[in-house]
């Protein structure tokens, strides 16, 4: 076997130079400090990202999407096909957790302000990612077609529709017409299936490849310190490794909550019923779906959830343009502005979060 | 040898030229592309009113929400046996509201919103009132149609 392993290594060295990988693997260095901890959730995201893959594949032999079958396709993975309802259980699951991840992810990397030169473009990939993700979770939760999805794509879609000029075609686009009916359902499994993925996968090859030629951002103070004696251990194998040894975990926690807290389907969706008490959105949309239902019908001449939604795009594109317009980090100085900044978002998505589920 | 490079307002014209093909060429693929994409209108049969069931099978101080077309209309009998009919789609995001006997009021569930029974908004975030429906009654059976 081994002897097998070795000529089939040989084999691909001779054709494709393995040994350059290998010796580059080799000097790869991960820093050591006592952020390092944050180092350890892009790659966790990842893995939820490659279970997703996996397990929606897996969801695609037996769902259907249109508005007749695709509640009752669910209720036969779960019922009828073995393992379904851990297949679909896990999806969900790993659906949250890698929108988790990659929130803690984004907001270390925020903190540390690793987004700085030269890493602007990693920083930008990312986020771009991580909207794609929100978009793989809001066209995933209509998937089941079960009534509090049915209203929570009203209210996302509607809500596309408030942005100035483009709002109403975007609005017609999201849903295939003017209503959310079977045709937007037909619509949202084609983004979830096939656009972000495509999407996705690009920018992960593009921000994996950054973070290959970059290497691992340091923290301000390291770097501004060279006679700190600076420890790193080697990426291969002993960061490797360790990732692994996580995503193990991390597969194990996945585990333990699809087979406890399996997720659920609720009712199937009625167009003609009326909205049910207790609607939400995933919990990742509940600071701004909160904000909305806070906000008073007008504030001065303008409607409340304009203004709403209006503030919350700036936000977002204030967020993905930070390496550009914070210039004190990128001169490696501290920023204390941008840390009250990240201070204040974070506590005012986690107490609306809150707030949301009170209320 | 002759010079047989284009010099000059000639080089220019042929880079407007190829410049202008590739915008053409690229506008040539990307309309109907974007044009795929915007969904056609539906041959949706134009209702102009609805038979909403008969008025004794809707007990007093309730609603219900009723098939207008494509649009869900909801129709509502008063504690005093009024019958009044709003178009039940929330003017804030969308959802459909639904009638609240405990309070009185037509109540939409996404954000707390309220309207009175003339289908004013009152409390919470929806920006404008409930197009009111124009009741009738033929004998016992219920008809709702537009105003306009």
């Amino acid at each position: 076997m081994m002897n097998f392993l070795r000529q089939t290594y040989i084999w691909l060295d001779e054709r494709l130079q393995l040994r350059d990988l290998v010796d580059f693997l080799g000097k790869k260095y991960v820093p050591v400090h006592r952020h390092s901890v944050w180092y350890y959730f892009g790659g966790v995201s990842l893995f939820l990202f490659l279970v997703q893959v996996v397990t929606g594949i897996l969801l695609l032999l037996y769902y259907k999407g249109s508005e007749e079958l695709a509640f009752e396709s669910i209720q036969f993975i779960m019922s009828r096909v073995q393992f379904g309802w851990l297949i679909r259980s896990i999806h969900s699951w790993a659906a949250n957790l890698f929108i988790l991840a990659a929130l803690i992810h984004m907001f270390s990397v925020f903190f540390e302000k690793a987004y700085r030169k030269p890493r602007e473009l990693t920083w930008v990939t990312g986020m771009l990612m991580l909207f794609v993700g929100f978009g793989f979770g809001f066209s995933g939760y209509l998937l089941p077609w079960n009534e509090l999805a049915f209203f929570a794509t009203k209210v996302g879609t509607d809500i596309a529709g408030v942005v100035p000029v483009i709002g109403k075609p975007l609005l017609e686009f999201l849903r295939g017409g003017p209503e959310v009916t079977g045709a937007t359902l037909s619509r949202f499994f084609g983004f979830h299936v096939a656009v972000f993925p495509g999407i996705f996968t690009i920018l992960l090859g593009i921000h994996l490849l950054l973070v290959q030629r970059q290497g691992m951002s340091e923290p301000l103070g390291l770097e501004k310190n060279p006679s700190l004696e600076q420890k790193r251990m080697p990426f291969f194998p002993n960061f490797l490794l360790r990732d692994l040894l996580l995503w193990l975990m991390v597969l194990n926690l996945l585990a333990i909550l699809a087979v406890f807290f399996p997720w659920e389907l609720g009712q199937k969706a009625d167009p003609f019923a009326p909205a049910p008490a207790g609607i939400k959105p995933e919990w990742y949309f509940m600071f701004m779906f909160q904000t909305l239902k806070l906000l008073p019908a007008h504030v001065l001449f303008v409607d409340g959830e304009v203004l709403g939604i209006s503030l919350f795009g700036l936000a977002g594109i204030l967020w993905l343009l930070v390496p550009f317009w914070d210039r004190r980090s990128a001169r490696g100085e501290q920023n204390r502005f941008v840390n009250y900044l990240g201070l204040f978002a974070t506590l005012y998505i986690i107490l609306f979060t809150i707030l949301g589920y009170l209320s | 040898m002759p010079e047989t490079n284009p010099s000059g307002g000639k080089r220019e014209f042929l880079k407007v030229l190829l410049g202008g093909s590739f915008f053409a060429w690229l506008a040539s693929v990307l309309y109907p592309v974007l044009a795929y994409m915007k969904p056609p209108p539906q041959a949706g049969v134009e209702v102009s009113s609805v038979n909403a069931g008969l008025v004794s099978d809707l007990p007093p101080d309730s609603g219900r929400i009723i098939k207008f077309g494509t649009k869900p209309v909801i129709l509502i009998k008063t504690a005093s046996g009024d019958l009044k009919a709003f178009d039940a789609t929330c003017t804030h995001l969308d959802c459909t509201v639904q009638y609240r006997a405990d309070m009185g009021v037509i109540w939409c569930a996404c954000h707390n919103g309220k309207y009175d029974l003339t289908g004013r908004n009152i409390d919470g975030p929806p920006p404008r009132p409930l197009a009111p429906y124009r009741v009738t009654l033929q004998g016992d059976e219920i008809l709702v149609s537009k105003t306009t």
